[in-house]
């Protein structure tokens, strides 16, 4: 049996155990389209806070900007003047922040000092960010999972310990670090990678992608390993083993279809959390991404990049820890949507 | 039911069986008089674990043998190593660190000789077991239907629809109401006399010509306990087939058993019908469990509990393993045997009675 | 308040140090829930603090027998020792006596760690750099455990809408990543102003505001972690024992829950002393921590960036001493868990 199907039925989710057998079935309701709708709604709060914070925090910058902008040369005091009102910048705080939201939902990030559209530096840097966290998650699922299963199903092993060790050792080496050594060692003495940029496509990803994945690496082998153990020792194996199912049927379908489904969702809310954590990263290998993009505008004092990018990272992050919520009722029957 | 089994009738042979030793089975008749030839046979099974620390005897030397439509109870404390036999049997313990000698003969093959894809295709059909945590022992993450219907399909290669109809059957037939509509229920969803129909479905899926329930009642409720027993008894009849059933309750093992193996430091101490072992206990730790029990016509008596703790099966005291809780337990003076240094063996004392107790005579008989 | 308040010590083993009825059964269950297999009868003597003995005892019987505690303990107890007594490490040489003649030379016998851009002697100006990292991670997880603990104890002791809303705000923490946030505010602090007036300490850009950005941005998973333990120990007998007696909130929180929420804690803090620092040097590597001149490992790490193909051993040196810093606490932090942790034991 695969993983369970979802249909969606007049506004609720129906979930059936197999899509192979629907007929006289007794579905359970699980009204998942209720609870989705509730999870968005106490979600609005949080993408609001988080986005407030950084506005607040942006908002103690005023003017400097345009001076910044100007350069040496002071700016006649009309422009000035002008750029303050087209930019909110005499405004309080909150009536700032309800016109940038009021824009938002609109689909209007605002633009910067130089005129340009937030939206179109996101829009080129979304998909810089994108393809790095998919190569990362990718590394994630190949080699964590497979790592974390082979160190399970023979724990005391040499492969094991081996696994123990080299995870706690990545895990103990900052992302920093693993990043500048690992362009000095592969990129600049064996010349196997580019050393920065992303000009030779996706191969340029596959450095970085691996630094990036590093730590969730580490961890997505651990929690499999722990998990797979865990499961092997539970009472449901022993009796599928009574069963007389093959050994595959009893690894394969009743260990590590149990075992994985905390893995699947820890890496489910990675992607979120990678989407907004790539800043250190793209900064070492010199990435053009979201991350990147806030450091600049950071930088420069571009507020309204600043608080747009990182709205759109917290949604991201919301977002796919709701769809992990979701998975996880979906994954494990036990799991009452409430 | 499988059409080749003439289980309902215990004098039946099983076609197959033909390889079983003449003496092997004269043997055993002796100590099976109403039963016909045994459809399982343990042989002197020693189960030991070996993990860092000392060697743990689980089980030390045990045997007995079910014939068909048979109920033998295996009756002990906890940590007796009666369960442990019990996966013996089935071949669910890890190995190593456990290691398993002796003989395991389902229909006269050894099943600890066969190779373990043999020994696979002996558990559903051969020789099946529930046991005593149905909701720990089914897989929360698929329906139960599944789980039933995982039998026909690992071992007969049945559809899955195919296979999805014979759940509901089962269902069906161990009485779980409304089967129809709960088969692609989840484990959690059922109360646990329901889930414990389940494993009992599931277990009988394939007709298995011996079923080992392990504590099948102990998680119930006292009410559900009965109409689970009842349920095994009413299926047992049905098919024929032999029922070890593992348990500490007593009541349980008067009420369905024919026979009965008392079990302590992981060795048999008594066997015999269920009524002579409950009159006539042949071995003080028997006598000691009866005594423990409250009886109504013993109004305001006191209870004779067993003094002490069962001992670790790390470290099993040396002669008779229950002399240091034993009443009865002797010096061996004038040539007797010493209880504290001389291994009692299991030996008959009454036709059709064992007791592994040097002096089950004078119990016996005064 | 009274410290000995003899219902409230015969009701929770937390506070047997001033009991009068050591021998209470509640003592007794607390060591069979610290997962010791035997917690039958406590010997007569050493009466006093027998759960605290047990579980700690036991615990220390572990970690002696772990080899990553006792590595990332020496790591450890070095770079504290550096940071306190940096000229122990130097070997002599200053850190401000530099020479551009002797820009980026390479390591050599005499200087173990070669020369930086300015000529200065490496090993001097990277043993030196040990007190800003460890004054910051310390300094940061003290904040961190300080608004963690408080909040997540206020939080899961009085529930409700008081924890709803404390949740609320930490969700909203959590959403931001902990170096972009720390990242925004280090940047525009500086720039802040209350009533007209620079924030103190937030607009020095020193090792109080990275500290402070650290804690503002990080004090989530000890809120929550407090708040869940807090919440199972309120559940339990002895807490309902108080409660029945009479006891206050505040005295309940304090004296009963707290003391019982602190393994866990202790093994959260060694590991995120090792995590902050890791994340102090992320963000001077960013530009937003210290500042030259100071002596800081990400400034290092920085500044040898471009050399990395010329003069290797400007980035690996630092980076490579970081790595041993951070590696230390989280080794010691993992070990003191699976010590800790009754489940992990075989």
């Amino acid at each position: 049996m695969g993983l369970p199907a979802v249909v969606v039925t007049h506004g609720a989710v129906r979930l059936f155990p197999s899509a192979d057998h629907p007929a006289g079935a007794r579905p359970e309701e699980r009204p998942v389209g209720r609870y989705v709708a509730r999870r968005l709604l106490l979600t609005i709060p949080v993408l609001i806070g988080a986005s407030f914070l950084i506005f607040a925090m942006v908002y103690a910058l005023p003017g400097d900007p345009i001076r910044a902008l100007a350069g040496d040369r002071p700016l006649p005091a009309s422009v000035q003047a002008a750029l303050t009102a087209e930019f909110n910048l005499d405004d309080p705080l909150l009536v700032q922040y309800a016109k940038y939201v009021g824009g938002l939902l609109q689909g209007d990030f605002g633009t910067d000092f130089r005129g340009r559209p937030v939206l179109d530096t996101i829009s080129q840097r979304l998909p810089v960010t994108v393809t790095l966290t998919a190569v990362a998650i990718f590394f994630e699922i190949l080699i964590g999972i497979t790592a974390g299963v082979l160190a399970g199903l023979r724990r005391g092993s040499f492969f094991d310990n081996l696994v123990l060790v080299s995870t706690t050792l990545v895990v103990s080496i900052p992302v920093l670090v693993l990043g500048f050594v690992s362009q000095y060692v592969l990129g600049v003495r064996l010349g196997w990678f580019p050393v920065a940029g992303i000009t030779q496509g996706l191969y340029s990803y596959l450095l970085p992608g691996f630094i990036l994945a590093a730590t969730s690496l580490a961890y997505v082998t651990r929690l499999t390993r722990t998990s797979l153990a865990d499961s092997l020792r539970a009472d449901y194996v022993r009796t599928a083993r009574a069963k007389g199912l093959a050994p595959r049927t009893v690894v394969v379908r009743h260990t590590l279809r149990n075992s994985l489904i905390p893995v699947v969702t820890f890496i489910g809310a990675d992607i979120g959390g990678l989407l907004g954590g790539a800043i250190i990263t793209e900064a070492v290998f010199n990435i053009p991404g979201l991350g990147r993009a806030v450091f600049d505008a950071v930088s420069q004092q571009e507020g309204a990049v600043v608080v747009g990018i990182i709205t759109l990272m917290v949604f991201f992050f919301i977002f796919f820890n709701l769809v992990v919520d979701v998975l996880y009722a979906v994954l494990d029957p036990r799991i009452r949507y409430e | 039911m499988t059409p080749s089994t003439s289980g309902a009738h215990p004098a039946g042979t099983p076609a197959d069986s033909g390889t079983t030793s003449r003496t092997d089975a004269a043997a055993r008749a002796t100590a099976t008089p109403d039963t016909g030839v045994p459809v399982l046979e343990v042989e002197d099974l020693r189960v030991e674990f070996r993990t860092r620390g000392p060697v743990v005897n689980a089980v030390n030397g045990v045997s007995y043998s079910i014939a068909p439509g048979e109920t033998m109870a295996i009756l002990g404390e906890s940590g007796c190593g009666k369960s442990v036999s019990a996966q013996a049997i089935m071949g669910i313990l890890d190995t190593p660190p456990a290691v398993i000698s002796g003989a395991i003969r389902f229909e006269g093959r050894d099943m600890l000789a066969m190779g373990a894809e043999d020994q696979r295709k002996i558990r559903g059909p051969g020789v099946s077991m529930i046991f005593q945590d149905a909701l720990s022992a089914l897989n929360p993450v698929y329906s139960v239907g599944y789980q039933i219907g995982e039998m026909f399909r690992a071992h007969r290669g049945t559809s899955k629809k195919e296979a999805r109809e014979r759940a509901v059957e089962l269902m069906d037939r161990v009485r779980i109401p409304a089967a129809r509509q709960r088969v692609d229920d989840y484990p959690h969803q059922f109360s646990g006399g329901m889930r414990q129909r389940v494993m009992i479905a599931m277990a009988l899926a394939l007709d298995p010509k011996v079923l080992i329930a392990d504590e099948p009642t102990t998680a119930l409720d006292v009410t559900v306990q009965a109409q689970v027993m009842d349920l095994l008894k009413d299926l047992q009849r049905d098919t024929g087939m032999g029922l070890i059933l593992i348990t500490h309750d007593l009541g349980v093992v008067n009420e369905v058993a024919d026979r009965v193996s008392v079990m302590y430091a992981g060795k048999v101490v008594e066997t015999g019908t269920t009524d002579d072992v409950f009159t006539r206990p042949a071995h003080p730790y028997t006598r000691g469990l009866m005594s423990s029990i409250p009886l109504l016509e013993d109004k305001g008596h006191r209870l004779n509990p067993i003094v002490g703790a069962p001992p670790s099966l790390a470290a099993i005291p040396p002669g008779c393993s229950f002399h240091l809780r034993c009443p009865m337990a002797r010096r061996g003076a004038d040539g007797r045997p010493d209880c504290a240094a001389d291994v009692p063996p299991l030996r008959e004392v009454v036709v059709g009675r064992r007791s592994a107790c040097h002096y089950s005579e004078e119990l016996l008989h005064g | 308040m009274s410290d000995r308040d003899p219902v409230a010590s015969a009701v929770d083993p937390k506070l047997s140090r001033d009991s009068r009825h050591p021998r209470d059964p509640e003592q007794r269950h607390d060591e069979v829930e610290a997962g010791t297999t035997t917690g039958l009868a406590a010997p007569d003597v050493d009466q006093t603090d027998g759960s605290q003995t047990s579980l700690w005892g036991d615990a220390w019987r572990e970690l002696r027998r772990r080899p990553f505690f006792w590595i990332g303990g020496v790591l450890a107890l070095v770079f504290l020792t550096m940071a306190v007594f940096p000229a122990l490490f130097a070997g002599g040489a200053d850190p401000r006596a530099c020479s551009l003649s002797n820009s980026n030379l390479p390591p050599s016998a005499e200087h173990l760690f070669g020369y930086d851009q300015q000529g200065c002697d490496y090993r001097a100006t990277v043993v030196y750099g040990a007190r800003n990292s460890l004054l910051i991670g310390f300094t940061a997880v003290v904040g961190v455990l300080a608004v963690g603990v408080v909040i997540g104890a206020v939080a899961g002791y009085f529930g409700g809408w008081v924890d709803s809303l404390l949740a609320r705000i930490a969700d909203v923490f959590y959403a931001l990543p902990l170096i972009l946030g720390a990242l925004v505010l280090l940047r525009v602090g500086p720039e802040m102003r209350v009533f007209g007036q620079p924030i103190p300490i937030i607009s020095e850009r020193g090792p109080g505001a990275i500290a402070i950005a650290l804690t503002i941005f990080g004090w989530m998973t000890a809120m929550r972690l407090v708040r869940s333990q807090v919440i199972a120990i309120k559940s339990s007998d002895y807490v309902a024992a108080a409660r029945a007696l009479g006891a206050g909130s505040f005295r309940i929180l304090t004296r009963h829950i707290l003391p019982n929420a602190v393994a866990p804690v202790l093994v959260y803090a060694t590991i995120t002393v090792g995590a902050l620092i890791a994340a102090e040097a992320a963000l001077t590597y960013l530009g937003v921590g210290l500042q030259q001149p100071a002596f800081s490992w990400g400034l290092q790490i920085s500044a040898g960036q471009n050399l990395l193909r010329t003069a290797p051993h400007l980035v690996l040196i630092p980076s490579a001493v970081l790595s041993l810093t951070v590696m230390g606490f989280i080794m010691m932090g993992d070990a003191l868990r699976d010590a800790l942790d009754p489940r992990q034991r075989s």
